[in-house]
């Protein structure tokens, strides 16, 4: 008889699995439950896109691509790039194109942290970077933004948690699960703190199209001084309505393209090539779908947030992604208490704020990524919920 | 402006049963603000009207569509204007459009049969003194009108919870 727990590698034990548990195992039996919980678009991929999809089947384009993607989509990501954030890119050597922007964040950790190696999170955010820094061999240093500063890192915090062994800070703006956008102002600050270190940057800007303020995104490495030590992920998930089709990329200096495509080479062979046609198509053509859904997630911003402040709960203004992140800390229950319970009593499912790290206790998540009428729905309920556990 | 766009667009998406305290909340107004706005929209005939798109082809209601192409020669010191006046003054005619190509016209006809439609043809647009020529096409089903599909299956099939 195997003892499997003998045979697993202990790195892996040790890690958790992601969300929790409990919660989402109540979840998995409320069939019936209306969901604020999920974390991909509503709208289904751009038809043009999908088009593109089935003509390149169509066409027996079935084969793997080059390792690093198609020499075309590599191209177009470039343009994109250069016409939206004013970066340049060389297609030939700085870009990477991948499975999900969550194969590029895993990459870029792997080819940098060794043993000991610390890497800087702020939190709450995505649960994929402190496993993928503890797999590596290195340590994941939270650091803990706050609602005061609406969720948004401070340079005298990033300078706080810098040590010898800092190998690399992730930043991860605009933020799921807070809606936290970082402006070009911000950004200088944090790079004013970098600029005479050793320290690289990963810059998850999967939500970047995703943005409402006036000023719009910006991307890190268009601060003066920081191309040479940032790696951009993107994809095309959450802009283009297309996370079934995985696919995203890295940009960056072309050392640690090579290394991260040397990795991506060996581990994935290159990204699925059906999705990389349709996505040319996606990078080219689909400005207009994506302000038409930029401009109905705004307006579910407006109305989701107005919801939350008039049953009396506070809750910061997101200028990003598809979320919002509403303190329950009035309530006196934990998070996880409060979704249990908003669950069993009003079939309500968002997730608790600290399965995005423990300083998103005190918290929930909830997606806007539905139309107005299930929001609304969910909203009644919601409010009846507080009304009742005040 | 950009806020009336963003009413415009939510107007043209869930027509006017969509609540102006909801539609206030989804820009950041006030309702006042809202209702003001849309009254200026109206009164400047940007807001032409609000329909409402019905599937009759579901309904136990007979009612026939037929596109006709209508070759005309406009007339001196008038141009098309005077004469699309003419068509479109009919109630069986629900849209004309002025074409480029082939033709001039394009009239959308409603009818209660095909003979009525064709006698509409027949007895008011081919004997007109400009019109050159009709040519009649009956709709036999529609799949989207306006924006809207007919016919769909639109059940979130999402995980109840992704992070």
């Amino acid at each position: 008889m195997m003892n499997y727990d003998n045979i697993l590698n202990e790195k892996i034990k040790s890690i958790p699995p992601s969300g929790i548990r409990k919660f989402f195992d109540l979840v998995a039996t409320m069939d019936d439950a209306i969901s604020l919980g999920v974390g991909e678009p509503d709208f289904d991929t751009p038809w043009s896109i999908r088009e593109a999809g089935i003509y390149s089947l169509e066409k027996g384009k079935t084969f793997y691509t080059p390792n690093s993607g198609l020499p075309d989509l590599r191209r177009e990501i470039c343009n994109y790039t250069k016409r939206k954030y004013n970066v340049e890119y060389n297609p030939n050597e700085e870009v990477l194109v991948t499975v999900g922007g969550s194969e590029a964040i895993d990459l870029m950790i792997r080819c940098l942290v060794e043993e000991g190696d610390e890497v800087l999170i702020p939190e709450p955010s995505f649960v994929c970077y402190k496993p993928c820094a503890t797999l590596a061999r290195g340590v994941a240093v939270p650091i803990e933004t706050k609602e005061e500063n609406d969720f948004k890192l401070m340079p005298e915090q990033l300078r706080e948690k810098i040590t010898d062994k800092t190998k690399l800070l992730i930043l991860p703006f605009p933020n799921n699960p807070t809606g936290a956008v970082m402006n070009k102002k911000e950004l200088e600050a944090i790079a004013e703190v970098l600029k005479d270190t050793d320290i690289m940057v990963l810059s998850d800007e999967i939500y970047s199209e995703l943005t409402y303020t006036e000023e719009g995104h910006t991307c890190f490495s268009a601060i003066d001084g920081m191309r040479e030590r940032t790696v951009v992920v993107n994809g095309f998930s959450k802009a283009f309505a297309m996370t079934g089709w995985r696919l995203g990329y890295a940009t960056g200096p072309s050392p640690i393209i090579k290394a991260m495509t040397k990795l991506h080479q060996y581990a994935i062979m290159s990204a699925p090539t059906t999705s990389q046609f349709a996505a040319i198509e996606a990078m080219k053509n689909c400005d207009r779908d994506v302000s038409e859904m930029v401009r109905e997630y705004n307006n579910r911003r407006r109305y989701i947030l107005d919801g939350f402040h008039s049953m009396g709960l506070s809750c910061f203004e997101p200028m990003g992604a598809f979320y919002v992140f509403p303190c329950i800390k009035s309530l006196g229950m934990t998070s996880e208490e409060f979704c249990e319970k908003l669950l069993e009593e009003e079939k309500v499912a968002v997730v608790p704020g600290n399965a995005f790290g423990e300083s998103g206790e005190g918290f929930i998540r909830c997606s806007y990524a539905y139309s107005i009428e299930s929001i609304t729905e969910a909203l009644n309920r919601i409010e009846r919920f507080v009304k009742r556990h005040k | 402006m950009n806020d009336c766009v963003d009413i415009l667009k939510i107007l043209e998406k869930d027509g006017p049963m969509i609540s102006r305290d909801k539609i206030a909340h989804m820009v950041g107004k006030s309702e006042e603000e809202v209702n003001a706005i849309i009254a200026g929209l109206e009164k400047e005939n940007i807001i032409v009207g609000y329909k409402t798109m019905i599937n009759w082809d579901v309904t136990d209601t007979e009612l026939v569509n037929a596109l006709i192409e209508l070759r005309i020669t406009p007339q001196r010191g008038e141009g098309y204007d005077k004469f699309a006046e003419r068509i479109y003054k009919y109630p069986q005619v629900k849209s004309l459009f002025l074409m480029s190509g082939a033709y001039d016209l394009c009239v959308i006809l409603e009818g209660s049969s095909m003979k009525e439609v064709a006698l509409f043809v027949a007895q008011k647009l081919a004997p007109m003194e400009s019109v050159i020529s009709t040519a009649t096409h009956f709709v036999l089903k529609k799949y989207k009108e306006d924006g809207l599909v007919f016919y769909k299956d639109e059940k979130d099939t999402r995980q109840v919870i992704t992070l």
